[in-house]
């Protein structure tokens, strides 16, 4: 339900991100990073993007994502450690609670892609190559 | 032919609402009100609790409630009866509220009444142990709640809530002589979460633990930068 409200946000948030823009072209690929201490399961996130996009700006635009593990840091043992999320948060060596997190909170819109213009591929040569 | 250009965003996906919570917050911050951000499960108990509170509270502080409720505005007309204002917000089918939801409350305020008299404003949102603590509604402090029956392991399964509370209530305790729970146990593992939260165990049945929250609520209102800043308009 709140990948909903996240799709929402996502949509939201690179619609204002676009109006900032010289130019709005159509994008093809948006590249999130999620981390995994967050309330986001990609499958789902996945699925509204797909339905939600439909007749907005983002129509056929594809998801990509990358999901970034919950680390933390240990200030007694002076060393990072990965936390079983559901299981155990504390240092596994000392018990210690966890404090500060290094990784795994991650919601971000890290980068788009989208087709450049016709005078631009012309002129890149070899980039043509990478044409899709 | 065309060619894929890559163009970096860096933006959090919560950037709107992030923005708009920001936003409420200088309002509260000009009106010298502190904001509270209540969230728990379903029948946790924040209504109850806004009910002592505000019983026990609205004689020395000003107050007033952003109600959250998915359908229905039973919850407002419970707290109505204590005379503080409540702005009833239909989330529809939304499971928390989120900034701009608060926003609208916040205009209904000012338009109905001097916001800069008041000193407090109790969001109670909806009743949700996951989304709520991800959307910032403009609060100066998120208040967890987690009732007995729910069960000790709730907090490592759900843990975001509990890593982003200032405050956790313990609900209703009256009724741990009927259950298996384990209270120091719940405590251990919200402190593996987060060992800073200030944890309260309160039954609003019998007012068992009312009084130290009651003190919470006023330090976080003394302590807040709201309560700092003279009436500006
Ligand atoms: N025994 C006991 N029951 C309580 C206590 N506090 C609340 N309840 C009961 O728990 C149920 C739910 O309480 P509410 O205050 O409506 O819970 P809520 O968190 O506001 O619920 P939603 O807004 O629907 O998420 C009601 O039947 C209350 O009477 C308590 O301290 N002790
Ligand atoms: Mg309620
Ligand atoms: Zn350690």
């Amino acid at each position: 339900m709140h990948e909903v409200d996240m799709t929402r946000a996502l949509i939201v948030t690179l619609s204002d991100w676009l109006a900032s823009q010289s130019e709005t072209p159509q994008v093809s690929k948006v590249h999130l990073v999620v981390g995994e201490f967050t309330c986001v399961e990609p499958v789902s996130l996945q699925f509204a993007f797909e339905v939600q996009t439909r007749g907005t700006f983002l129509e056929g635009a594809t998801l990509e994502i990358q999901e970034t593990p919950l680390i933390a840091f240990c200030h007694r043992c002076q060393q990072e450690y990965r936390p079983e999320i559901g299981i155990q948060y504390a240092c596994p060596d000392c018990r210690s609670p966890m404090e500060d997190i290094c990784s795994g909170r991650e919601l971000k819109i890290d980068r788009v892609e989208y087709a450049g213009k016709e005078e631009e591929a012309g002129t890149g040569g070899a980039g043509a190559r990478d044409s899709v | 032919m065309h060619q894929t250009i890559n163009t970096a965003v860096g933006i959090n996906l919560l950037h709107a609402n992030q923005e708009g919570a920001d936003h409420n917050r200088a309002h509260f911050d000009a009106w010298g009100i502190t904001c509270l951000n209540l969230m728990s499960s379903p029948g946790a108990g924040k209504t109850a609790l806004l009910e002592k509170t505000l019983e026990a509270l609205s004689p020395s502080l000003k107050i007033a409630v952003i109600e959250g409720d998915m359908t229905t505005e039973l919850d407002a007309d419970r707290l109505r009866r204590y005379g503080v204002p409540v702005i009833a917000i239909n989330t529809g089918r939304s499971c928390h509220l989120d900034s701009k939801m608060v926003a609208g409350g916040i205009h209904r305020l000012e338009h109905e009444h001097d916001p800069s008299t008041f000193d407090l404003v109790l969001v109670e949102n909806v009743g949700n142990l996951v989304c709520p603590a991800e959307f910032e509604v403009g609060e100066h402090a998120k208040v967890a709640l987690l009732s007995v029956t729910e069960g000790e392991d709730k907090p490592l399964k759900y843990p975001i809530m509990f890593r982003e509370a200032n405050c956790l209530l313990i609900t209703k305790t009256d009724l741990v002589p009927y259950l298996d729970v384990d209270l120091q146990q719940l405590e251990a593992n919200v402190r593996q979460i987060n060992p800073r939260v200030t944890i309260i165990p309160v039954s609003a049945r019998t007012g068992m633990g009312l009084e130290a929250w009651f003190a919470w609520v006023q330090a976080t209102v003394a302590a807040s930068p709201a309560a700092l800043t003279p009436v500006a308009e």
